[in-house]
């Protein structure tokens, strides 16, 4: 291959992008296709799976090695992908209905078994390719074609449920917010196991501004708490107002009224934390975007290869003729 | 170790009379070490040199209530100097650890026919939980056996005195104490049990079952009442190397062996579930060859993971049974639509639904077949005995890669566990299985075609590029680019049709098992091939106008059956379903077919295969 550093154009194919106009996902799209060339990865070795929906559709806009699966088992045919060639750079693209809905137990044994996936979930909190279904993150309540009276379901919080399994790396990033999403993707790249990141995205059909009370210009600062590893947790316009623990739950202070040791400081290695930080927002408390939990755990795909290269070294390459000669054995003459 | 006078010369005249087959079945509560009894009998009779067949039948309970009829497990095997095909109809020798057992068997023992039973196990409420009224060791109604009372308890307990161990302990050597027994009475040698037994315990537990087994024989060589010997000489085999070996273990070396030959890693993902499971066990212990297994968190994701290490490369294969086939369908699918080598081990079992867990049935053709959305052909085979499902797993390996299609294979519960002698083959015998990956960009595209085989090109990531993207949508051929076009849809429906059916010039010609016309040709499709093959012997023995036929690729079928069928006046197709084949053969050939169908869980026996030819051939039947 040229030795010419990849460029964004790299990872474009010549498939026309089916999204409707005004799709969260064309950001979502253009900052993964700006991350990539910068990844140090070759293109070939990239491996992106998706499973169904609209945010699926991801691999065919991305030249490099693609599989659009079934329903729900992406992150399965992906675990597959990566046990059989660990060398490869495997990425799960999925959404609200896919991940938590019908593929909700691949997503979260893959998790659990802290395989080397990078799962990209892309939550607008409706169905829409099947045209405006509620889905397991739509908020209690809401009416959709299929609850014309309002859903009675009460919503997964998706960061929640990737802390839950253990999942190594927790990030929550939004489509819009360019920089901080290719931040985020960045550092999911750079996790050795399971990187499970959010991301906040607008169906302008189906659900259109699900996520304006915190993406829009003017609510940004009092709406969002920007994670930072080692930071104080401060928010809001004039920088005014921090989180601090009250017992087991967090607190919303002025930063004013409150000494700065008293202030939360992220730690993404503390789960109890990331525990707390995945199921705050709205109305009483900011959404945390950023990493909410990074640490470093032995991964599924290394324990298998090492067994492998454990099994070769100890007793030598398979030996068919031996297999097959093995336990009792009698000769007819 | 304590010298018992095991070897003493009896006192008594002994008779020793020659068979050439011997049917034993060892019974008794699932706990009792039943299938461990059998199974070393079995090797003892393979390593002697005799022919054998085995047929294991136990409860889906792990521990089922002691002594109750339902916690009976079961281990018949055949054992013979002549070439047999099942493990028998009727039994020579029964062994009845309590009376659940003996009240569950009893029926299969021919008259005259040995009985040997552990008799401090017939208390009153050891009677009332098998359902006895009376108790059969005294009401006379054993008298045509010939029945052997031993207080096995006792006996074992007494050979372990001094051992230090509690009677609760010494009681699990007791299925030893018999095998001893029984080791005597077909004059069997100890040896490969001793080192078996020595190689499996350890410490004080290995020499309690060395020494039961030993005062077991003991006995009866001292004791008057044993005056009779059975001998059976070895069978007349192919010269060769020869293993005992059962289905499953075949087949997870038949899919090692093809990964050797075609030199690739091999991913075996799976979930547990009866009768399959053995299979994930065995692959599980060899990494050494570049095997990996996954247990994965459910059926779907099994294959889904499987269909991933495809698409990466790797040797694919999923194993489970008929109900984790259902639940795997839609994945089957994908790769049937992105044409990825797939191999798909089901060892059926009873059904539908949870149905039996731990007994046969050949009832998946059709799901298999048919059981996925839309025109969605793959290729199947079954295996016809425990020894070629190695065969058969080669051969599935090989046209999944060649051909690029997922294959089936219809193992079933009684192949699994079932076992036989089985001739090791030679490394190089097996055909190297030849895989071409493009990895030049000029020209390339992930659907273009084999002229021959319509195969597309297997590339896989990683490969500077060749990057592409592939997935359920229809695909335009040769681009693979996303396409509604309708004609290219009804193309790509044909080619996919005409790429499995293509696979059919690769089948061997038929192979008419008698004549090659006659009466009545009896058809039929995996495990029931020892019992078909040993009626309709039966039947040509007796001058009978009978041939068989055994179907091993199932889709698509041998193009040359159909003139095969046409020779013969009728045909008879033999199924433990209630006629799957026989109306996939009526429907390709309008053949008017009649079928002989079992579903009990259970193999034909010979009996009654061989009694339904000759009804057919008498004209005691009509279509």
């Amino acid at each position: 291959m040229s030795t010419t550093p990849l460029t964004k154009k790299d990872f474009q194919t010549d498939q026309e992008v089916r999204w409707c106009p005004g799709c969260g996902d064309y950001a979502i799209l253009n900052a993964v296709q700006q991350v990539f060339p910068e990844l140090g990865v070759a293109r070939e070795k990239f491996v992106i799976v998706s499973g169904i929906g609209c945010s699926s559709r991801f691999p065919y806009y991305m030249n490099t090695y693609g599989f659009h699966t079934i329903h729900g088992r992406a992150p399965a045919v992906a675990t597959g992908v990566k046990l059989a060639n660990p060398e490869l750079s495997v990425w799960v693209v999925t959404g609200d209905g896919d991940a938590l809905s019908i593929g909700g137990n691949h997503l979260i044994h893959a998790m659990r078994r802290n395989i080397d996936l990078k799962i990209m979930l892309f939550n607008n909190r409706i169905y829409g390719l099947t045209k405006g279904q509620y889905s397991p993150t739509s908020e209690r309540g809401k009416k959709t074609k299929s609850s014309p009276l309002g859903t009675v379901e009460r919503p997964f919080m998706p960061a929640c449920v990737a802390v839950g399994t253990e999942c190594t790396f927790v990030a929550r990033s939004i489509d819009v917010q360019a920089p901080h999403l290719k931040s985020v993707i960045k550092r999911a790249h750079e996790h050795r196991g399971t990187a499970f990141v959010e991301i906040l995205q607008n169906c302008n059909i189906f659900n259109d501004a699900a996520w304006a009370f915190m993406t829009e210009k003017d609510v940004r600062e009092d709406q969002q708490l920007v994670l930072e590893h080692g930071k104080p947790m401060i928010f809001g316009k004039a920088k005014e107002k921090a989180l601090r623990l009250r017992g087991l739950a967090l607190e919303i202070v002025a930063v004013a009224d409150v000494p700065e040791s008293e202030v939360l400081v992220h730690d993404e290695t503390n789960r109890a934390l990331a525990f707390l930080l995945s199921q705050i927002g709205p109305p009483f408390y900011p959404t945390p975007i950023g990493v909410l939990y990074s640490v470093d755990a032995p991964t599924h795909d290394e324990g298998v290869t090492a067994q492998l290269d454990e099994a070769i070294e100890k007793q030598g390459p398979g030996d068919l003729a031996a297999l097959l000669n093995s336990g009792d054995t009698w000769v007819v003459k | 170790m304590s010298t018992t006078d095991t070897h003493a010369a009896p006192q008594r005249e002994i008779k020793t009379t020659e068979a050439s087959a011997v049917v034993v079945r060892f019974a008794g509560d699932s706990g009792d070490g039943i299938q461990v009894t059998g199974n070393q009998f079995l090797t003892t009779s393979a390593v002697l040199g005799n022919d054998i067949a085995s047929f294991p039948d136990f409860p889906a309970e792990i521990r089922a209530p002691r002594g109750t009829l339902p916690g009976v497990s079961g281990f018949q095997l055949q054992f013979a100097s002549e070439d047999i095909f099942t493990a028998g109809d009727t039994l020579d020798g029964l062994v009845a650890f309590n009376p659940a057992a003996l009240k569950v068997n009893i029926k299969d023992l021919k008259p005259n026919g040995v009985l040997i039973l552990n008799e401090e196990e017939f208390a009153e409420r050891d009677l009332v939980k098998a359902g006895y009224a009376k108790n059969p060791l005294e009401d006379g109604s054993l008298a045509k056996f010939s029945v052997f009372k031993v207080p096995i308890t006792t006996l074992t307990r007494r050979a372990l005195e001094g051992t230090g161990l509690s009677s609760k302990e010494t009681d699990r050597s007791r299925n030893f104490f018999a095998l001893g027994m029984t080791y005597w009475l077909y004059n069997r040698p100890m040896a490969n049990t001793e080192t078996w037994i020595s190689k499996k315990f350890k410490g004080e537990v290995a020499q309690a079952n060395m020494t039961a087994l030993r005062a077991g024989y003991a006995y009866c060589e001292a004791t008057e009442a044993f005056h009779e010997r059975y001998v059976v000489p070895p069978a007349k085999a192919q010269p060769g190397k020869y293993r005992n070996i059962s289905g499953n273990s075949a087949l997870a070396m038949g899919l090692v062996a093809a990964a050797t030959r075609a030199d690739k890693p091999m991913f075996y993902g799976s979930y547990p579930i009866t009768p399959a499971s053995d299979i994930l066990h065995e692959l599980s212990t060899y990494r050494r060859f570049r095997v990996t297994t996954f247990q994965a968190e459910d059926e779907i994701a099994a294959v889904a993971s499987a269909i991933g290490a495809s698409y990466a490369g790797n040797l694919a294969v999923t194993g489970t049974s008929g109900p984790g086939l259902a639940l795997k369908m839609e994945a089957i699918n994908l790769a049937i639509m992105t044409e990825l080598p797939l191999v798909i081990v089901d060892v059926q079992r009873g059904g539908p639904s949870t149905g039996l867990p731990t007994k046969t049935e050949q009832a998946d053709l059709l799901q298999a077949l048919f059981g996925r959305n839309s025109d969605s052909p793959l290729c199947i085979l079954a295996p016809r005995t425990p020894g070629d499902c190695f065969h058969v797993a080669f051969e599935a390996c090989r046209i999944a890669m060649t051909h690029m299609t997922p294959v089936i294979i219809l193992s079933d519960g009684y192949l699994a566990n079932g076992a036989e002698p089985w001739q090791v083959p030679k490394v190089e015998d097996l055909p190297p299985i030849e895989i071409h990956h493009p990895t030049e960009p000029e020209g390339f595209a992930p659907y273009r075609r084999d002229e021959r085989t319509l195969a597309r090109s297997w590339a896989i990531p990683g490969t500077p590029g060749l990057q592409h993207r592939i997935g359920g949508i229809e695909k335009q051929d040769v681009t693979g680019n996303i396409s509604y076009d309708p004609e290219n849809h009804e193309h790509m429906v044909r080619t996919r049709q005409a790429k499995v059916d293509g696979i059919a010039a690769e089948i061997p010609p038929t192979q008419v098992h008698g004549a090659p016309s006659g009466d009545v040709l009896v058809v039929g499709w995996g495990s029931t091939y020892g019992a078909i093959t040993a009626a309709v012997n039966a039947c040509q023995a007796k001058g009978l106008s009978v041939s068989s036929v055994h179907v091993r690729h199932l889709n698509p079928l041998p193009a040359d059956l159909g003139d095969v069928m046409k020779r013969f006046r009728r045909v008879l197709v033999a199924e433990l379903n209630l006629g799957q084949l026989r109306m996939l053969l009526r429907a390709r050939w309008l053949v008017d077919a009649v079928g002989l169908n079992k579903v009990q869980g259970r193999p034909f026996t010979r009996a009654e295969m061989q009694e339904r030819i000759e009804s057919m051939i008498a004209g005691r039947e009509t279509t």
